[in-house]
């Protein structure tokens, strides 16, 4: 979208008692734009939310809408919509009010507001329900109306907070859709909060993954996946498998991870070209190289090219998933890995070959990294992030 | 998750709010100072200054006294003697209605607790013409044994207790009651299952987790009893507790033993209170899972089940027989009542005279006008105090909360005694106005007495509804004030009608700091039934207790619906 950036957050900051909610928040989000902020439980992305909304006044740092610093400006005087967690409806008014609300704040008068709390509603699907009370609504329909409320005041950023994290899965997902096609049928700039990584690439242009009140990456969806800046983004964005191993330089010049069982990996050329003298040195042990499933390929067992490049393991597990069936294979003393294959591409039980596939991404970062393979980082740990590298190979034709 | 991530901060911030929070602190602050903490210090500077200068002579007179010693010591165990006594029947009342299941178990469930709902003066009242020397009761057990002379008189501390048993039973029996339904049926079937008998589980499990509503209600009978005044102002004769001698020595105009007899019954409750919630600390037990509802035990046995009714519906008609007395008494015309058991002729006669006589309709109608005023005062004071206290983060909320309970541990008779000595002067400076003679005191007096009250209720209401609302209305352009009349006032009416229907109800019969700040013109009915009283119009006087007790109800009728939604009456 070069429209040019509509919100900007400069280094902003929030502490709460001694704890830094946000923590030198920098960040833009372009005219017509949806960004989200993704981000475990604690990491500030609702605090980050309500400041831009003004429910919260930040210590330092600054809020900027269309290149006018709104930091001082009350909730009111930005008229920024918004959609809560909870939905937050009036519980003493019908839907139609609860619509109505802002347009009555605004003054507007009784047909206008008929007019426009008609089209909104008609908009998010529930054109008939103006009556109703709202207890009487269910989960997914509350859910449109607190949508249709942040709406009817037509806000020039939409705001949203974890709005999907209420309704059952199925919904969740078709409620996802729905709320994309609206914004941007709309041309509205959101800003979205969530935890759920499939709903943020699902509904944004951009992703900023924040931990511990701190920006660690923001792109496309695409970008983060296959370039995580660091451990913790690849960790949190998609599973992975995390492989201690050694860097050596080949004597042909390139460079090769050695597993702890021996095998060597040839990293892909990207990895070398982009070394620049930061990454851990060729020689030097504690270094993590993470792969995720689908990035790994099953092959049949063969003694022979053992040790080379391929990783002996054990099956120890399958599990089918409809599209993809993932494998874990035990491989001893590299650990537990998932690979995705065809369905039946193995059995538990069976010993099997492990390699890169072809085109394969792997990033290696430097040992003790903080985030486990597809689980949740704990919220412990909030030192300096050892020095990473991304090695990312081509994965034009895969 | 961390409360970074908008837990019971929501909605605090931002400068300008800032302003706006000390716009309405700073008011709500200067009155309850003024009203609740200035004439307490008044009182306690008038009982250390003589006429030469500061003096302990008064405090030294008290201590020294045995009247006033003896007044002190009555006052204590009295209250700790009701607290045993009340707890006996409202304890086992509870259960029966609570966990047995048996016919007419709501009805009479409902009943029990109606008690709560009569002025205190009023079933004092009821007792002296069921229980008293020439009342009902007595006079069927003097036929029966034949004897020439009551068999009692109902006078001393065995009639204060038996009035304080009758009257404040209903806290138990109420807190013991939700405390029971609040109760985790899963607790008590798993204690059932690793082997526990019945008074094993009753002691080692039911009795621990009511702990904290048999706490509140020992406190609550302890503090009402040592405020008490109408029962020992009634029965007491010669016995003597710390409220009547204030009264006494107002009466007599030694007023620095007044001031002295004040601040000790204030210390002694204030000290109370902090004990007990000290004891209390920790003592609160959040039940761990959801729990399963309690329920009842239907009793099959056909001579149990209809023993249990039985049982239920005696004692509730007993506890209920002298309002039901007082309704009786004020349909006998005066004079007619001599030495018969039970009156024998009826008519409408006082409730005629109420209708015709100015000087009777005037009470009724001056209780309703400063009821009326001083719970309006109530609202506004208690819904602003209540948001700021829930909603708001700033230096002198804790002071706020104190201001808010304070007028609750303080006995009424310490309140109007306050408030007597404060205001009886003009002097703007020291911001003491010559308020008593006037109208204004009685309602001022109210007024402080039912604000914990109505706190408690507008507190209880702002805590129920969730602070994200408030957000979303302003983030969809609400100011604070259509925040408060759009959003937090329809969703906390409730709970604040609530709590104004019981202040209401209260001020419409209040008589312990009315008998000490009234003037004739604005007597109370309260007020205006002792006089009938003494006049020895006994159908007048239960007339208008019946009226007091009929608009009481009526305005229960009236704010009953908000009752039953705000809980406040329990099952």
């Amino acid at each position: 979208m070069p429209h040019g950036a509509e919100l900007e957050l400069v280094r902003l900051g929030r502490t709460f008692g001694s704890t830094a909610a946000v923590d030198g928040l920098d960040l833009e989000v372009d005219r017509g734009e949806v960004l989200t902020l993704l981000g475990p439980s604690g990491c500030g992305k609702t605090t980050a939310l309500r400041l831009v909304a003004g429910f919260e006044v930040p210590d330092e740092g600054s809020v900027r809408f269309r290149g006018q610093d709104v930091t001082a400006w009350s909730p009111r005087r930005r008229g920024f919509g918004m959609v809560f967690q909870n939905y937050a409806l009036f519980p003493h008014l019908d839907v139609f009010e609860n619509v109505a609300f802002g347009l009555r704040c605004r003054s507007v008068g009784d047909s206008e507001i008929r007019r426009r709390v008609g089209r909104v509603l008609t908009l998010v699907d529930l054109p008939e329900h103006g009556e109703r009370p709202v207890q009487q609504l269910s989960g997914g329909q509350q859910q449109r109306v607190a949508l249709a409320r942040a709406l009817a005041i037509e806000p020039p950023l939409l705001l949203l907070d974890e709005p999907l994290s209420n309704l059952d899965a199925a919904l969740r997902e078709r409620t996802r859709t729905e709320l994309r096609r609206l914004i941007k049928e709309l041309d509205i700039t959101a800003l979205f909060v969530t935890h759920d990584q499939e709903e943020a690439f699902d509904l944004a242009d951009r992703v900023a993954v924040m931990r511990s009140g701190r920006l660690r990456q923001v792109g496309k969806p695409e970008e983060l996946y296959d370039a995580p800046a660091d451990a913790f983004v690849a960790g949190f964005v998609g599973r992975a498998n995390r492989l201690p191993v050694r860097l050596e330089r080949e004597d042909g010049g390139g460079r090769v991870a050695r597993l702890p069982d021996g095998t060597v990996w040839p990293l892909p050329v990207t990895a070398a070209g982009r070394e620049g003298g930061r990454g851990p040195a060729p020689d030097e042990v504690g270094a993590e190289l993470w792969v995720r499933p689908e990035d790994l390929e099953l092959r049949p067992w063969a003694p022979e090219s053992a040790g080379r490049e391929v990783l002996a393991g054990k099956v120890v597990d399958r599990r089918f998933r409809g599209a993809v069936t993932t494998y874990r294979i035990d491989a001893r003393e590299a650990g537990v890995l998932e690979v995705n294959g065809h369905r039946d591409a193995a059995a538990p039980g069976d010993r099997v070959g492990l390699a890169p596939a072809r085109g394969a991404a792997m990033h290696l970062f430097g040992a003790g990294t903080d985030a486990p393979p597809g689980g949740w980082p704990d919220e412990g740990g909030e030192g300096e992030e050892p020095e990473t590298e991304s090695a990312r190979g081509g994965r034009g034709e895969s | 998750m961390a409360r970074a991530e908008g837990g019971p901060e929501a909605g605090a911030g931002g400068a300008g709010s800032r302003r706006l929070t000390w716009l309405l602190a700073a008011p709500v602050l200067v009155v309850l100072v003024w009203l609740v903490v200035y004439p307490n210090l008044v009182v306690l500077g008038r009982s250390l200054v003589g006429p030469g200068g500061f003096t302990l002579s008064a405090y030294h007179d008290f201590f020294t006294t045995r009247a006033e010693l003896e007044a002190a010591w009555s006052s204590l165990w009295i209250s700790a003697a009701s607290v045993f006594l009340c707890a006996l029947v409202g304890v086992p009342l509870a259960f029966l209605f609570a966990r047995y299941e048996f016919p007419g178990r709501k009805v009479f469930g409902a009943l029990a607790a109606l008690p709560v709902l009569l002025p205190p003066l009023v079933g004092v009242i009821a007792f002296l013409f069921l229980f008293g020397g020439s009342g009902i009761f007595t006079r069927i057990v003097q036929r029966l044994l034949g004897m020439s002379s009551p068999p009692w008189e109902l006078q001393g501390a065995p009639a204060i207790l038996l009035v304080h048993a009758y009257t404040m039973y209903v806290y138990f029996y109420l807190f013991v009651r939700a405390g029971l339904s609040r109760l985790d049926e899963g607790a008590l079937e798993a204690a059932e299952s690793l082997g526990a008998g019945r008074w094993t589980i009753f002691r080692r499990v039911t009795l621990p987790l009511l702990t904290p509503s048999l706490s509140a209600a020992a406190l609550l009978v302890f503090m009402t009893s040592m405020a008490s005044f109408s029962a020992p102002y009634v029965f007491g004769g010669g016995f003597r507790v710390l409220t009547t001698q204030i009264y006494a020595s107002k009466l007599s105009g030694s007023l620095p033993l007044a001031m002295v007899e004040t601040v000790v019954l204030a210390g002694v409750s204030l000290a109370f209170l902090w004990v007990l919630r000290r004891l209390e600390r920790g003592r609160e037990f959040a039940s761990v899972g959801k729990g399963t509802a309690a329920r009842r035990h239907r009793i099959t046995s056909g001579w149990a089940r209809w023993g249990l009714a039985a049982a239920g519906a005696g004692g509730v008609t007993f506890l209920l027989l002298p309002h039901l007395t007082l309704l009786l008494v004020s349909f006998v015309p005066q004079g007619t009542w001599t030495t018969q058991i039970l009156p024998h002729r009826f008519n409408l006669a006082s409730y005629a005279g109420l209708a015709s006589d100015p000087g009777l309709l005037q009470p009724i109608l001056n209780s309703l006008e400063m009821a009326a005023l001083a719970t309006a005062a109530n609202l506004l004071l208690c819904f602003v105090a209540a948001w700021l206290v829930v909603r708001r983060r700033f230096r002198g909320r804790g002071l706020l909360r104190v201001l808010l309970v304070l007028p609750w541990a303080l006995p009424g008779t310490v309140i109007a005694l306050g408030l007597a000595t404060t205001f009886s002067v003009d002097r703007p400076a020291l911001g003491r106005f010559l308020l008593v003679g006037t109208f204004w005191i009685l309602p001022l007096a109210y007024f402080i007495r039912n604000t914990p009250l109505v706190a408690q209720a507008a507190v209880a209401s702002f805590r129920q509804f969730d602070p994200t609302l408030e957000d979303a209305a302003r983030s969809l352009g609400a100011g604070w004030a259509t925040i408060m009349r759009r959003v937090a006032l329809p969703l906390v009416l409730p709970g604040l009608a609530a709590g104004g229907t019981l202040a209401f109800v209260t001020a419409l019969g209040e008589f312990v700091a009315s008998i000490l700040l009234y003037t004739h013109s604005t007597r109370p009915i309260s007020i205006e039934i002792l006089a009938q009283l003494r006049a020895f119009d006994f159908g007048k006087a239960t007339a208008l207790g019946v009226v007091l007790a009929v608009l009481v109800g009526g305005a229960f009728a009236v704010g009953g619906r908000w009752l039953q939604r705000g809980e406040l009456l329990g099952g």
